[in-house]
């Protein structure tokens, strides 16, 4: 018999029981709870006369419609009364069951994909959930973690499991490493241009070789965090030293013995070496350049020094469809250099680029260089309440400051534009974060997904620029 | 949840791949903490021409006389006709409450993102995946034809085009079951609290660091 996958490994050890129909009860270690998708799970609860099956498995933050400024007034400090509603609701739920938060005005408060490895709350071999499809951040870790609808959050507040379907299996492997100036970022949307959004649908992800290997958490959460981006609901990396290392004295994670016996376990969560993946899909790392997305999903991506593509050239008619509407959208002629093209604006924060490395590496361009004049607003938003903290510790929020961007408050932010940061209809921004659907960040607003370093870079020159040649003169 | 038998409809095409859940319903809406109240705002960024936000009435908006939803002969429209990977991206269910609320009670696509699909079966809302020829022969057909219905037998798993053609579909035997009676998961699922209490209790013996490490610092 062929070994196991990862996936197959941490399955098995949460599967209550096989219904009859062939999907599964899989048992669940954390969910995480932020103020936008679970109220009307909460309401559920209540109104069918339930309780949380285990309110020691839950953590929440409230994280997307908390505002970046004026943190100090707390819950007032909301202006937007539907926005103030909902974080209060998710207070009041808290308090009401029990269930662990930081809230609004706690240091740790962050985005909730941020704190939770933070935290040591992120375990290897745990199944993780949260009503938010960018849940598969915590596969970082060799966690089961995946996005799941409210009406799930409910089933698993109420029961503590979930009814799934088991998955196949595909493994992504990158060969060689990644070159300087190229980062985790652009390694997942390359992967994503070439699989499609909908290439992973019905897989779990497993991303495996040297380029993975060499990533720090930081890289491997930016990777696993845009698995749903391929339509993959879930992707892991195998437990190493990094993993380990991480975790160590986090908050949450075990300690003493606890922690012996758990690393233990940890370290026999990777794929066996004759395991049998459903599909395989490989990609050289080495060969890459920073990325820029020109189209409305995160599949239309391109290297910096390619051009915007003719959808006339795409072989299928549905693809040249949507490029074409893509175009129409966000402005831009065929044929186009991505270098040419500029900016309104600069958002350097979401769960997928608001870590301190992200942080770092974007400061290490910016340091003693201005804000071209054309960019009308460059924000950076930490993930997290203790981000924030390290990296003004560290200088890093002077240098950006000094740079001329604003430096607020941890947060959601313009990722998805429900508090009060946004574009306004017809801006062009350069944007880390992991969408660039019509809209997202704006009505009417037009988003090119890149790289802290490559946010970072474009907003000193006001338009794309290969990010390297600015870390050579540096 | 209402249940789901059959049911004949006016079908309304959306001709465009990869429809994410932030079309089907933007951000600013999310906002609510009710499951109701987002019929009027499904696909909004597309049916009107000005920017809505929570509060505003239908009549205070431009609509959009261009988009298929507001044309006059899709008024009425309960079966939803879509591209491949229809319901990318985020995890909300807004998404499914609005098209449930605004009368679309099946959604016929040669694919689905996953969360949504999910989704739908927990609010009575029926996705059904047909072949991409298929698909696109029943695009000509809505097209060609004003008042275009589909019945869709959800017992027989069959879709019915008015000429006649039957086309079948798979569903899980357990999402079946839920549709057809319009039942809930968590009570199907806690009439097994026994087996869960065990399972989780050998669980706990193996890896006792999953437990209590949330509850003070
Ligand atoms: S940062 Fe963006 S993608 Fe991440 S959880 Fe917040 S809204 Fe979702």
């Amino acid at each position: 018999m062929a070994g196991q996958t990862l996936y197959d490994k941490i399955w098995d050890a949460h599967l209550v029981m096989e219904r009859d129909d062939g999907t599964g009860l899989i048992y669940i270690d954390r969910q995480l709870l932020h103020e936008v998708t679970s109220p009307q799970a909460f309401e559920g609860l209540k109104l069918a006369g339930r309780k949380p099956w285990r309110i020691d498995a839950n953590l929440a933050t409230p994280d997307h419609n908390v505002p970046t400024v004026n943190r100090e007034q707390g819950i007032d400090g909301i202006e937007d009364e539907t926005s103030r509603i909902q974080v209060v609701t998710l207070d009041d739920n808290c308090r009401t069951y029990g269930i662990r938060q930081f809230d609004i005005r706690d240091r740790r408060q962050g985005i909730v994909h941020v704190v939770g490895p933070e935290q040591g709350a992120t375990l290897p071999g745990m199944t993780i959930v949260c009503g938010d499809s960018h849940t598969s951040t915590h596969g970082a870790f060799a966690a089961l973690a995946q996005g799941v609808g409210t009406s799930e959050v409910e089933h698993v507040l109420a029961t503590q499991c979930l009814v799934q379907r088991k998955t196949r299996n595909m493994r992504i492997q990158a060969h060689g490493r990644l070159p300087d100036g190229v980062t985790a970022k652009d390694l997942i949307l390359a992967i994503i241009a070439r699989l499609g959004t909908a290439g992973g649908t019905g897989y779990t992800f497993e991303y495996a070789g040297e380029a993975f290997e060499q990533l720090s958490m930081e890289g491997r959460m930016t990777v696993c965090n845009m698995s749903i981006e391929a339509g993959a609901r879930a992707g892991l990396i195998a437990v190493d030293d990094r993993t380990i290392e991480y975790l160590r004295g986090r908050p949450f994670a075990p300690k003493g013995a606890l922690w012996e016996q758990a690393e233990a376990y940890w370290r026999t969560l990777h794929s066996d070496p004759d395991a049998v993946f459903d599909r395989e899909f490989e990609i050289d790392a080495a060969a890459l350049e920073p990325q820029v997305t020109w189209g409305t999903s995160p599949e239309m991506g391109v290297g910096v020094n390619g051009l915007v593509p003719d959808p006339a050239g795409f072989d299928e008619p549905s693809r040249a469809e949507s490029a074409r509407h893509a175009l129409t959208y966000m402005d831009l002629e065929p044929g186009t250099p991505i270098r040419s093209i500029e900016l309104d604006k600069i958002f350097i924060g979401s769960c997928t680029n608001a870590r301190i490395e992200d942080l770092r590496s974007a400061a290490k361009v910016v340091k003693g260089r201005k804000v071209a004049g054309n960019i009308k607003q460059a924000l950076v938003v930490p993930g997290s309440g203790l981000v924030r903290q390290q990296a003004e510790d560290e200088g890093l929020a002077q240098i950006f400051m000094d740079a001329g961007f604003e430096w607020r408050a941890p947060g959601c932010s313009m990722c998805l534009a429900m508090n009060a940061d946004r574009l306004e209809s017809g801006e062009r921004c350069a944007s880390t974060s992991n969408r660039n659907f019509e809209g997202r960040q704006g009505h009417g607003g037009r988003t090119h997904l890149v790289s802290p370093a490559m946010a970072a870079a474009a907003a000193i020159a006001g338009h794309f620029t290969d990010v390297r040649e600015m870390l050579e003169d540096a | 949840m209402k249940p789901f038998t059959e049911l004949t409809g006016v079908v309304v095409p959306l001709d465009r791949a990869n429809v994410d859940t932030d079309q089907i319903i933007p951000k600013q809406y999310l906002k609510s903490i009710r499951r109701t109240g987002f019929g009027d705002n499904l696909f909004d960024a597309w049916r009107y021409l000005d920017e809505g936000r929570i509060g505003l009435t239908q009549n205070e908006r431009r609509i959009n006389h261009d988009f298929v939803l507001n044309q006059p002969r899709y008024q009425g429209a309960s079966i939803l006709l879509a591209r491949r990977n229809f319901g990318c991206g985020s995890s909300r269910e807004h998404a499914v409450w609005a098209l449930e609320e605004y009368g679309l009670r099946c959604v016929i696509a040669p694919s689905f993102a996953d969360i949504f699909f999910n989704n739908c079966f927990n609010n009575g809302v029926l996705p059904i995946v047909l072949d991409e020829n298929i698909v696109d022969d029943l695009f000509r057909e809505v097209a060609a034809e004003p008042g275009y219905e589909l019945h869709v037998d959800l017992p027989a798993q069959e879709v019915v085009t008015p000429s006649g053609a039957r086309f079948g579909f798979d569903i899980e035997p357990g999402r079946k079951h839920r549709l057809l009676h319009g039942l809930d998961d968590v009570g199907i699922t806690l009439q097994q609290v026994a087996t869960i209490k065990d399972f989780e209790a050998r669980h706990q013996a193996r890896q006792p660091w999953l437990f209590g490490a949330l509850q003070g610092d």
